[in-house]
């Protein structure tokens, strides 16, 4: 048996060595740890199951390479792991392709996959697979009290330092406006108002000549490491894996924070549509979303998995239930991305986001 | 008059009464049809892979037609309409067809996308409307009017005016921070939503600084790589031209090392006692480090075509200008200089056009004030989607780059540049 | 005991040396002599050529005395005053280079206006000078010209004018007639000499043309190995050349290797390797027993004996010049042997494979060193 499956492995490296063959299909996701994790939870079990080979390949975001393959007619993309507001636009726009949920495994229990996804999480064209968060992270070392608030990170009197932000004005905005003091759930109905919009521009001028910013999602926590900065603007993923697998001294902090879902999609006119299909039925089943969970901690969204997160794979003592964004005590003072809003306003704000920078 | 005639109009023949011209270019005509056939694999692959798609792309700056493409009921209707009267029952109907169209072939995102570029907040009007549309009954005006209020707003249908005109100044305007109303009036946007003028004014700041920089810092480079001997000579120039031996985003990288506030230059500011510990130099994320790594990755380009002008030029014009009495300086400035301003002119125009559509270095060492309107460019082609707008932009650039090489070429003069 | 090793200064310049190399020595590597000991006086208003083979250092000279090179040992002084430390610009020395060197960049008018510019000249006297200049290489109509639309010979004659718009006393030329077809050459020799005798200014030539030194010179010095070989007016150099090297350098030149076997009253006789006795003038010779090259020009030999010194020949080769024959012969195992014969109807009886005697004076045939033989 074992004589077996070192023919399978030999014959499936032979395959990734020789492009994608019809046994092969290829998975785009953000890399680094995240990649990673995606990796050893669904790309290993799913390929020893079927026999066929995962190629993983790296982006940072956005339509524009989908959008390029299938106006092409030259889709060489499978699956896609996009954000919520990706995966509307490009199902509004056709392109991608549509995914019929019924398919989807049941939980363990019997629940059907409709009713034990989060809401949203299941869409015209896509499947949810985590929750993922911005949140901010500071240098433990830098300050005697540790901040904990999102006015803290507005704070410079209080907390010196260099902050770093995200190049962009999602999450940005709505952060500022907590920073300022408004609720969570009063953000977007102050965000959708000229006054809301100019105090939130309002906040961010109080701290823009300490800003460093960042685009591209390793750099964040690279920013704290060399003490380029203080407190940094971050994906909750990121961050717990430069501290519990690089040891870093940094902590992090829930309040404000704005979580949003991450989805598999195919790109309409996918070549192997059908492995893609079934590599996303696997791969979001109540087990794979909770393997997954031990490798980095972004929630799952199946209800059913919760219950099955285990430990962090190298180190037993990390319960990785706790470090979720999605427990009781992170969710105190969060919001969850309005994609709507964001669909409607986003060039807009952009825009007056880019002049603000320039200025 | 034997081997020549010349006929009543004073062409000269050859012997069989053909005039010579003919003759010459028929004997020609295979060497070079011979010439050309070389050539033409080569001028194929540009043509049809460069030049060709880049015109496609730049007409996308001009023309845009997926709502005229998609909405075929409402378009010819909104030509006819004047943009100021209350839209009509006809119209209501129209666009309604339209809706419930688009939403069975899955074009709808692309037409609400485009629409929200011109109005903001058109998106969810467009989808979520299209969504109803199916179970709407008339009079339309009043349903549809009653599913999204905007609907009775006349600038959503000046919007859709605008956008309905395939061939548009809308991007063009935009991206010289301008808008195109429905009147067909062009004017400037909202102050706190300008922001290209000033990124082309910045790029072009950039550069300039850059060739400046790189000019003070080369030209006595390739002055001492011109002036050593041979041997020695080289061997600097292996080192002038090792960067090129590196990859680009290694160099920034290295720059990022090198400036950052616990970097290599910041520590050693400390050393020396110029910089406090807590009181570090900004010199990255900003223009000052945009700047600084530009001028370092250009220099090669700005050394090399002014070292070989350079080696060409013998020694004995030096000698003869001080044997005719003139200072070490004079010599320089007078005989020597003028002779190198054919390179000068050769690497400032290579830096400035390599500099002006600079675009990984600014996006990793530019921070707010140091990015470059190429990032803008590339923000527009991966993250907006909005192809139509970089498009735009890319062609001002074009233009803005081409009016440059005019006024190089009437104050020095094209020809009179040298590479070596 | 500390010894000064200082070179005497001769401050009293006798009053017909302009120019003085005192003790010059030159190395560029510290390993290498380029210029050994060399001591030359010029005196003002003469036409002096360093002739010789490239390599010989006269190049090196010409630049130690225009200020680009300097000496490693010894004075160089020019008007009685040592210029070893005054850079070149305050020396007030005119220049031709090999190449001109004209300012591309300039037109003639300026190029020839530079050096009075500098000078801080009026732009009326820098206009009239440039006029004057211009007209003296009868270049006139040119001035508004870049150099780049110049012909060779034009441009020679503007980097002259150049050279000579400041009216320097000295005027030093680097082979300037290089890069000139042979006709074109032989014109300017010519013009460059008439100049030089209307102007009455100090010329210092640099070529290694042997027929161009004798053209236009009062005086040549002959380098070779860093060292002048011979100082002398051209007829000198060509009738009397002092050792080997000079006779070979300057004409055609027969050579006879022989040994000396008795000498009287600086009349020597030597002994072929063929055992025939040939007599000569001593003028650069060994004792008895030394060899020794025995020099004749080709046209003091003369077909049939007519003078003291006989030998066999053999004719190898006759080519027709047109005023006379040159007859390549086989005498004393020289198979280069050459006999100018001039052209008169006796030459008919001349022909390949004839065997023949051939004569000539003692007077002619000067008893030099071997080169390196």
């Amino acid at each position: 048996m074992k004589f077996l499956n070192l023919i399978a492995v030999t014959v499936s490296a032979l395959m990734v060595a020789t492009v994608a063959t019809a046994g092969s299909i290829t998975v785009v996701s953000w890399g680094g740890a995240y990649t990673k994790s995606q990796v050893e939870a669904y790309h290993k079990p799913w390929a020893k199951k079927t026999g066929n080979t995962v190629v993983s390949e790296d982006y940072s975001g956005g339509l524009a390479e989908v959008k390029a393959q299938v106006e092409s007619g030259n889709v060489t993309w499978d699956v896609v792991d996009v954000e919520l507001s990706d995966a509307l636009q490009g199902c509004d726009e056709g392109i991608l392709e549509v995914i019929d949920p019924s398919t989807l495994p049941a939980a363990p229990d019997g629940t059907p996959a409709t009713d034990d996804f989060m809401d949203g999480a299941l869409q015209e064209c896509a499947v949810g697979n985590i929750v993922w968060s911005t949140i901010y992270a500071y240098d433990k070392t830098k300050f005697d009290t540790a901040p904990t608030t999102m006015a803290d990170f507005f704070d410079v009197e209080k907390f010196p330092g260099k902050r770093g932000m995200r190049k962009l004005g999602k999450a940005m905005l709505e952060m500022a406006l907590m920073g300022d003091g408004v609720p969570a759930s009063e953000v977007y109905d102050l965000l959708n108002t000229p006054a809301g919009v100019d105090r939130a521009f309002a906040k961010l001028d109080t701290i823009k000549d300490h800003v460093v910013w960042w685009e591209a999602g390793a750099q964040p926590p690279q920013l704290l490491a060399d003490g380029e900065v203080t407190m940094t603007i971050v994906w909750n993923g990121r961050i717990f894996n430069a501290i519990a697998a690089e040891g870093q001294p940094f902590g992090l902090v829930w309040d404000g924070q704005v979580y949003d879902l991450d989805l598999f999609v195919i790109p309409k006119g996918s070549k192997n549509r059908e492995a893609a299909l079934d590599f996303i039925r696997f791969s979001t089943d109540t087990k794979r979303l909770a393997d997954q969970a031990s490798w980095i901690n972004y929630g799952p969204v199946r209800n059913s998995s919760i219950p099955m997160i285990g430990t962090y794979h190298s180190d037993s003592s990390i319960n990785m239930v706790d470090h979720m964004p999605t427990t009781e005590a992170a969710l105190k003072n969060a919001l969850q991305n309005d994609f709507m809003f964001w669909a409607d306003n986003g060039e807009e704000l952009n825009e007056r986001f880019n002049a603000w920078l320039a200025k | 008059m034997l081997a020549s005639q010349n006929n009543s109009n004073n062409e000269v023949l050859t012997n069989d009464g053909i005039p010579l011209k003919k003759k010459l270019s028929k004997s020609l005509f295979k060497s070079r049809l011979r010439a050309f056939g070389l050539v033409t694999p080569l001028l194929l692959l540009i043509s049809l892979g460069f030049v060709f798609p880049i015109l496609v792309f730049l007409t996308r700056g001009v023309y845009n037609d997926t709502f005229e493409k998609y909405m075929i009921n409402l378009t010819p209707i909104l030509a006819e309409w004047d943009g100021k009267t209350e839209p009509t029952e006809e119209m209501f109907e129209a666009l309604v067809l339209d809706l419930v169209a688009l939403k069975k072939s899955k074009n709808i995102g692309k037409v609400a996308s485009r629409m929200n570029r011109e109005l903001s907040g058109s998106r969810s009007l467009f989808t979520s409307s299209a969504r109803k549309a199916k179970n709407l009954e008339s009079p339309f005006k009043e349903s549809l009017i009653q599913v999204k209020k905007k609907w009775g707003n006349l600038d959503t249908w000046r919007a859709m005016k605008v956008t309905s005109n395939s061939l548009t100044p809308v991007f063009l305007a935009s991206a010289l921070d301008m808008k195109y109303t429905a009147d067909g009036t062009i004017v400037q946007k909202p102050e706190e939503r300008r922001i290209h003028i000033k990124l082309f004014v910045r790029t072009l700041e950039i550069s300039l600084i850059v060739v400046i920089a790189g000019l003070i810092l080369g030209y006595p480079v390739a002055f001492l790589l011109a002036s050593l001997p041979i041997r020695i000579s080289n061997l600097l120039l292996i080192l002038v031209l090792l960067p090129f031996w590196t990859s680009l985003l290694v160099r920034t990288t290295a720059w990022i090392a090198m400036l950052q506030g616990q970097g290599v230059l910041n520590d050693m500011f400390v050393v020396f006692g110029i910089a406090t510990d807590e009181d570090r130099f900004t010199l990255i994320y900003n223009k000052a480090g945009t700047l600084i790594s530009m001028t370092h990755i250009l220099l090669p380009f700005m050394i090399l075509p002014i070292y070989s002008v350079m080696k060409t030029i013998p020694p004995s014009y030096v000698r003869a200008a001080k044997s005719m009495g003139a200072t070490s300086w004079t010599a320089f400035w007078r005989i020597y200089f003028p002779q190198t301003i054919p390179g000068i002119g050769a690497g400032a125009i290579l830096v400035f056009i390599l500099a002006i559509s600079f675009y990984i270095t600014p996006a990793l060492i530019g921070g707010q004030d140091g990015t470059m309107i190429s990032n803008f460019i590339d923000y527009h082609m991966r993250k907006s989607l909005n192809w139509s707008l970089a498009a735009a932009m890319g062609g001002v650039l074009l233009v803005i780059v081409l009016f440059l090489y005019w006024i190089y070429d009437r104050v020095v003069g094209i020809d009179n540049m040298k590479l070596g | 005991m500390l010894t000064i090793n200082r070179v005497k200064v001769d401050l009293n310049v006798e009053n017909n040396s302009f120019v003085r190399f005192q003790n010059v020595q030159k190395s560029y590597d510290g390993e290498v002599l380029v210029v050994k000991d060399l001591n030359l006086d010029i005196p003002k208003g003469e036409f002096l050529t360093m002739l010789g083979p490239s390599g010989s250092g006269k190049t090196t000279c010409l630049m130690m005395l225009a200020g680009f090179e300097t000496a490693t040992h010894g004075i160089i002084s020019l008007n009685g005053n040592p210029i070893n430390n005054i850079p070149p610009h305050k020396r007030g020395i005119g220049m031709v280079f090999q190449n001109y060197a004209l300012f591309p960049h300039m037109t003639v008018s300026e190029n020839l206006s530079f050096p009075l510019e500098v000078r801080g000249l009026t732009k009326t006297t820098r206009e009239d000078k440039v006029r004057w200049a211009l007209d003296m290489v009868q270049m006139s109509e040119f001035g508004n010209r870049r150099p780049a639309q110049l012909s060779g010979g034009q441009q020679q004659r503007i980097a002259l004018a150049r050279s000579l718009v400041f009216e320097p006393d000295l005027v030093l030329m680097d082979e300037p007639l290089g890069a000139l077809d042979k006709q074109l050459r032989e014109h300017m020799q010519y013009e460059i000499k008439h100049l030089h005798e209307r102007l009455g200014v100090t010329v210092v030539y640099v070529t290694h043309d042997q027929s161009e030194a004798l053209t236009m010179s009062d005086k040549v010095a002959v380098f070779n190995d860093g060292v002048i070989q011979q100082l002398a007016s051209p007829p000198d150099l060509y009738e009397r050349p002092e050792n080997a090297f000079v006779a070979q350098f300057i004409g055609e030149n027969n050579k006879i290797i022989a040994e000396v076997i008795e000498i009287k009253n600086s009349i020597i006789s030597a002994r072929t390797s063929k055992g025939n006795i040939i007599k000569g003038k001593k003028v650069n010779c060994g004792d008895i027993g030394s060899k020794t090259t025995l020099s004749i020009r080709p046209e003091r030999i003369n077909v049939g004996v007519k003078s003291e010194n006989t030998s066999e020949a053999e004719i190898l080769e006759l080519i027709y010049i047109g005023d006379h024959i040159r007859c390549r012969m086989l005498v004393e195992g020289d198979k280069d042997f050459i006999v100018k014969v001039p052209n008169s109807s006796k030459i008919m009886n001349l022909k390949i494979g004839q065997k023949a005697k051939v004569s000539w004076s003692i007077n002619d045939c000067r008893a030099l060193d071997t080169l390196g033989e």
